[in-house]
């Protein structure tokens, strides 16, 4: 990818504004979300134990982060007693530096890559570029993307603002010896990828993927997938690259037991994704090196509210539900995690310096809906009200009654705003914090009723309805 | 200092003074399920994989069949040996999960190599009815972690074009199981 998220102009509210005059972008996204909402709330369904799951996986969780020095040099040793080869990156320019030397030691100028939010939170293709090395993405809409010259908008399925059509176009136009006569259906795109890719994959001799989780104890990295790139990147390719974020780590083996089930049922709303692949250390006769990635996670460990966001295992079930997700779409947050998370999690690790990064806690209208689907139990509004309180707030005032402006645009968010301010009530301080203190030291902040009248409209006709 | 060194130190700074925490685990790590072979066939049918539930004896032949002029490679036995131009492969497996339908590899006998079950695009898995489990925790617990493994839940798919599900983008487009009883 040749643009990059860093330093991108504009603000939350700015971007949004742009981003809802696009009834395609909002066509695409409501029917993505709504859909995987629905298989979601199925297969979670299914599971009478979801919710000690839920506690098992937050406490795991938040178990490791609070032993994570002692988790991760037992990963280290673990990974080096497998053959493997372990380095620590403090930033994104360490890590980029890393990963570029032991490219470049392969001798190799072309390299294969697995969908990695890691990878790109590092700008690592373009820092592989400066240095002369060619990374190829090999999942399908990582691949869009790619070619496209575009920004991913979703975690799970980045090019979700693309229609078949454009994709089409964009294959045409970038995909070399594509079949003229291509046509825009599905399988027939899916297949050009695969002829596309497949030489590529069976001459590849390096390799770079993030993980979804490693194991201390053991030592393994583990990777779910849908496609089977994932498959081939890892295990062709003679030597393997693995950067992950150092709050992937869980404590055991048998944690596994509960993220595997998880995490595929909260992220693409199947009872288990089509691939899993786990490794520990060397295999095969493979050259393998771990990359342990910082890059502002230990500051977010720092913060004792904040440091929650640091147990997500990026399902993006957060964004399926997010009203606000659904209409500003994934690049108005202006980062690599879109979404509810995103604005708590790339505020924390960038700091609110740029006023994209201020206004990213007033992304949200604190309805609560990510909260409750979310896999490991992460009190997404809480951190937001905490980061709203922290934000720079010149700019967060400015933010703040943009997004507030066109929350109240449109009925349906105001709905939703005021079913959030009634479950946050409590959370709402008598006195506003900073500049805005200004405003409730002559005033008090009016009560919040334990119902919106919409809500109470609604629920008395329909018990009249069902009556 | 070096990069380790700091890393470790501002995660020791960052956590002092805050308290640890338990892990419950009231989830089920087993489960009652009456028809474990039942329940597996129907749930990787659910992935459009192919599924034949047979007796023992019958497997041979129907292996057999299966396999009639195709190219395949065949771990450990005598098969075709080009991964490219192979038409297909036959493994076992080490364990299979009824619940989420899902087949784990870990490329001991019989099983091929990593490679092997992933760039030709036929899959013939035979299960014997006894590897099966009911569960994830099940399965885990079975498991050995110094092995490669690689977990297969119906043919290779993708989303990613306005969620239509197309299978078999680089992996295997057809996964077809033969469960043993
Ligand atoms: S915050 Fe929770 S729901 Fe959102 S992506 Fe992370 S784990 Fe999933």
């Amino acid at each position: 990818m040749s643009a990059t998220f860093i330093g991108m102009p504009g603000s939350f509210p700015k971007n949004a504004e742009k981003a809802v005059q696009n009834s395609q972008l909002r066509f695409n996204l409501r029917k993505a979300t709504h859909t995987i909402r629905g298989k979601r709330a199925s297969v979670v369904g299914e599971l009478p134990d979801w919710q000690e799951l839920r506690a098992a996986g937050k406490a795991i969780k938040d178990h490791t982060l609070r032993n994570l020095d002692r988790y991760l040099i037992q990963m280290e040793e673990a990974v080096t007693r497998a053959g493997g080869t372990v380095h620590w990156a403090r930033d994104a320019a360490e890590a980029n530096r890393i990963v570029a030397g032991l490219v470049k030691a392969t001798g190799e100028t072309e390299v294969v890559k697995v969908k990695s939010m890691a990878t790109q939170e590092i700008n690592l293709n373009d820092a592989l570029a400066a240095e002369g090395i060619t990374a190829y993405e090999t999942d399908l809409a990582e691949l869009i993307v790619q070619l496209g010259d575009d920004f991913p908008s979703h975690i799970l399925v980045p090019a979700i603002h693309r229609n078949r059509s454009e994709i089409r176009e964009i294959f045409l136009d970038k995909m070399p010896k594509v079949p003229e006569n291509l046509t825009d259906d599905p399988p027939a795109l899916a297949e050009a990828a695969r002829l596309h890719l497949r030489e590529r994959f069976l001459k590849s001799k390096v390799a770079i993927s993030g993980a979804n989780f490693m194991v201390a104890e053991t030592g393994t990295l583990v990777v779910l997938e849908s496609e089977g790139n994932g498959r081939m990147c890892l295990t062709l390719p003679r030597t393997l690259i693995s950067v992950v974020g150092i709050e992937k780590l869980l404590p055991s083996w048998r944690d596994l037991e509960v993220f595997l089930q998880l995490l595929p049922r909260s992220s693409t709303g199947e009872r288990m994704n089509p691939y899993t692949s786990m490794w520990t250390g060397a295999v095969e006769g493979q050259d393998f090196h771990l990359v342990l990635l910082d890059n502002g996670r230990t500051d977010v460990l720092a913060d004792e509210v904040g440091r929650q966001a640091l147990r997500c295992i990026r399902c993006s079930a957060c964004l399926n539900v997010c009203p606000v997700y659904e209409r500003a779409g994934g690049h108005a947050y202006g980062s690599v995690y879109p979404g509810p998370i995103g604005a708590i999690l790339t505020p924390q690790l960038r700091g609110m310096g740029s006023d994209l990064d201020a206004s990213l806690p007033y992304a949200s209208s604190l309805c609560g809906a990510c909260y409750e689907v979310c896999p490991v139990a992460i009190d997404i509004p809480e951190v937001l009200v905490d980061l709203r309180a922290k934000a720079p707030h010149a700019a967060a005032e400015r933010a703040g009654m943009k997004v507030a402006g066109w929350i109240f645009n449109d009925h349906k968010r105001l709905a939703k705003a005021q079913r959030a301010a009634t479950k946050l009530r409590k959370l709402v301080p008598k006195r506003l914090p900073g500049p805005l203190s200004a405003w409730t030291d002559t005033r008090d902040i009016p009560e919040i009723p334990d119902e919106s009248f919409r809500d109470w409209w609604e629920r008395t006709r329909r018990s009249e309805r069902s009556e | 200092m070096s990069a380790r060194d700091e890393i470790l130190a501002r995660i020791g700074k960052a956590v002092a003074g805050a308290q640890d925490v338990e892990i419950p685990r009231e989830y089920r790590t087993t489960q009652q399920v009456e028809d474990l072979v039942g329940l597996f066939a129907e749930r990787v049918d659910d992935y459009r994989a192919i599924v034949h539930v047979l007796p023992a004896a019958e497997v041979p032949a129907k292996i057999d069949e299966l396999l009639t002029g195709r190219r395949m490679i065949r771990p450990g036995g005598d098969g075709w040996e080009d991964l490219n131009t192979a038409d297909g492969v036959v493994t076992t497996c080490a364990v299979a999960i009824a619940e989420t339908g899902t087949i784990v590899l870990d490329h001991g006998p019989g099983q091929g190599t990593r490679a092997q079950t992933l760039v030709p695009d036929y899959h013939l898995c035979v299960v014997r009815a006894d590897q099966i489990v009911s569960c994830v925790p099940e399965a885990i617990a079975r498991l050995d972690p110094a092995r490669p493994l690689t977990w297969i839940s119906g043919p290779s798919a993708t989303s990613d074009i306005e969620l239509n599900r197309v299978e078999g983008v680089h992996g295997p487009r057809t996964l077809e199981v033969v469960i043993s009883t």
